[in-house]
């Protein structure tokens, strides 16, 4: 593509802005155009399930991804509060909520995902929330400000961080899965159960393998209690639906792109058609060392995607390649994992958990695929420069506290 | 309003105005000073906001955790090291001059 094409993303979040700021580095000239279907200036969305949610004052303008000033300044055009609608892709063009159609040479799907409902009686009740964007968080904060009862129906991130949330704003908080362990799709079970006993030292209340049967409510159509799978009722005033997200497909499914659990694309991050491209939390692209179909809801997903389709439409292709990282905070404990462990059979623990700074090593056979650390950011940073340099040191060694994590990590490679 | 200087490793300069209370990376970010990720949003978990403080100004002392990610920092640790997401703006902060690392070689 020539750097005078017009790129439009659909996605003002962090992959859709990602991807105009890593345009403009890149040096691409042409338009540029991100639509959004906020009204907001396009903001960051960790800290609303963190810091947001319990500070004494908030600034939302410390959100903002970039200032107001800096999208004209680099010439990227911004259309907020804006949906579209459908894309023509014989024709090159999408369609705005408005009517209005936009031309394109290159369409950038940076869609992201919406929280999953549950089909349950109550779900509607006031009081009752999922946590996705601003204005979830801003509902959520007032209701935590003045709540007694705290469920948190799901214990993935979102979840448990809500009820950390919660601790620390003075209420008690029960977190409720059907999953036999706390953030079972990301984190070792050591992190699990520590994050578990933190939680109960908290006050709060984790009720795992246990499902929801309904939410009940008062005549002014308020929350006031949850019942259980086995019929229990918890009290509560505020609950938040956190049950995982679903990627927004429909407007490439739409338009007869390719789509499964997510916008399907190559490992260049092409959809099914060569103009269109998907990143983000929305993309299933190969993952890079299992070559495995994977969607990944991570800012470090969207930043690095959004580097990846820039630096492919100004002329440097290359496969995308980096190591996945994510973090959550819940009360003092901040925990960083880099790489996916899922495929992981054994754990390695360096540290001692007793202390609340350890790390988890996980393992398939002498393969070391992911690393989750609490409280102990400097074996994060090593693990990530381990698993992108390829270098598996064996549990053994990570077992052995006088085992030099840091050299192993930084050292330069030894000449073949 | 303070001002910080950012300059690039290649020598280049960019004033940015950084209002109090904000923190130096995200002045950076907000105006898109180059080689300052900061993708963790400035919870001092990813190292991408690393920069070398010119002069020696009265800057809150380094944290723990700070530390700790500048050790394993992808550009090298000089004395000068700081983490941009931890330095929260004040107005003697005004003219501070700092040089962006990068992700290093």
């Amino acid at each position: 593509m020539s750097s005078g094409q017009q790129v439009v993303i659909v996605g003002a979040g962090q992959a859709g802005i990602g991807a105009a700021a890593a345009l403009r580095e890149s040096g691409h000239l042409g338009p540029v155009t991100v639509i959004g279907r906020e009204g907001h200036l396009p903001y960051e969305r960790p800290p609303l399930s963190k810091a947001y949610l319990t500070a004494d004052t908030v600034d939302e303008s410390h959100l903002a991804l970039r200032s107001a000033g800096w999208y004209a300044e680099h010439d990227i055009d911004l259309l907020l509060g804006q949906d579209v609608t459908g894309i023509d892709r014989d024709r090159h063009r999408v369609t705005l909520g408005s009517g209005e159609q936009l031309p394109y040479d290159h369409l950038i799907l940076a869609t992201g995902t919406r929280p999953r409902t549950l089909p349950l009686p109550g779900a509607d009740l006031r009081g009752v929330g999922v946590l996705r964007d601003l204005r979830d968080a801003r509902v959520l904060r007032g209701d935590l400000a003045a709540a007694g009862d705290v469920v948190a129906i799901g214990a993935g991130f979102i979840g448990m961080e809500f009820a950390a949330a919660a601790a620390k704003s003075g209420s008690r908080a029960v977190v409720l899965d059907v999953a036999p362990r706390v953030m079972g799709r990301a984190v070792a079970t050591a992190i699990s159960r520590h994050f578990t006993e933190a939680h109960r030292s908290w006050g709060n209340e984790i009720l795992l393998e246990c499902g929801v049967s309904e939410l009940r409510g008062d005549d002014h159509g308020r929350v006031t209690a949850v019942v259980t799978s086995t019929g229990r009722v918890l009290p509560a005033d505020t609950v938040v639906i956190a049950v995982g997200v679903a990627p927004n497909v429909e407007l490439g499914a739409d338009a007869g792109l390719d789509v499964g659990d997510g916008v399907i694309v190559d490992e260049y991050l092409r959809t099914s058609d060569p103009d269109v491209s998907a990143i983000g939390d929305c993309a299933s692209f190969p993952e890079p060392t299992s070559g495995r179909r994977r969607r990944l809801e991570s800012v470090q997903c969207a930043a690095d995607h959004a580097r990846c389709v820039a630096a492919r439409l100004t002329g440097h292709p290359a496969p995308y390649s980096a190591v996945p990282w994510f973090w959550t905070h819940q009360g003092e404990l901040k925990l960083q994992i880099a790489g996916l462990g899922d495929d992981a059979d054994t754990e390695v623990v360096r540290g001692e958990p007793g202390t609340g700074r350890f790390s988890v090593f996980r393992y398939r056979g002498d393969r070391l695929l992911a690393v989750d650390s609490v409280n102990r950011p400097a074996d994060h940073v090593a693990a990530r420069r381990l698993l992108a340099a390829e270098r598996h040191p064996t549990p053994e060694q990570i077992a052995d506290p006088e085992f030099d994590l840091r050299t192993a990590a930084t050292a330069p490679a030894l000449p073949l | 309003m303070p001002s910080i200087i950012f300059e690039q490793p290649d020598g280049s300069r960019r004033t940015v105005d950084a209002p109090s209370g904000t923190s130096v990376m995200k002045a950076a970010v907000a105006t898109g000073v180059p080689g300052i990720l900061a993708e963790c949003g400035g919870q001092a978990m990813c190292a991408t906001c690393h920069v070398y403080v010119q002069g020696d100004p009265d800057l809150p002392a380094v944290s723990d955790e700070e530390d700790e990610m500048l050790d394993c920092a992808f550009a090298p640790r000089l004395p000068s090291s700081r983490l941009s997401c931890q330095l929260e703006v004040v107005p003697e902060m005004d003219g501070l001059v700092v040089t962006v690392a990068g992700e290093g070689p």
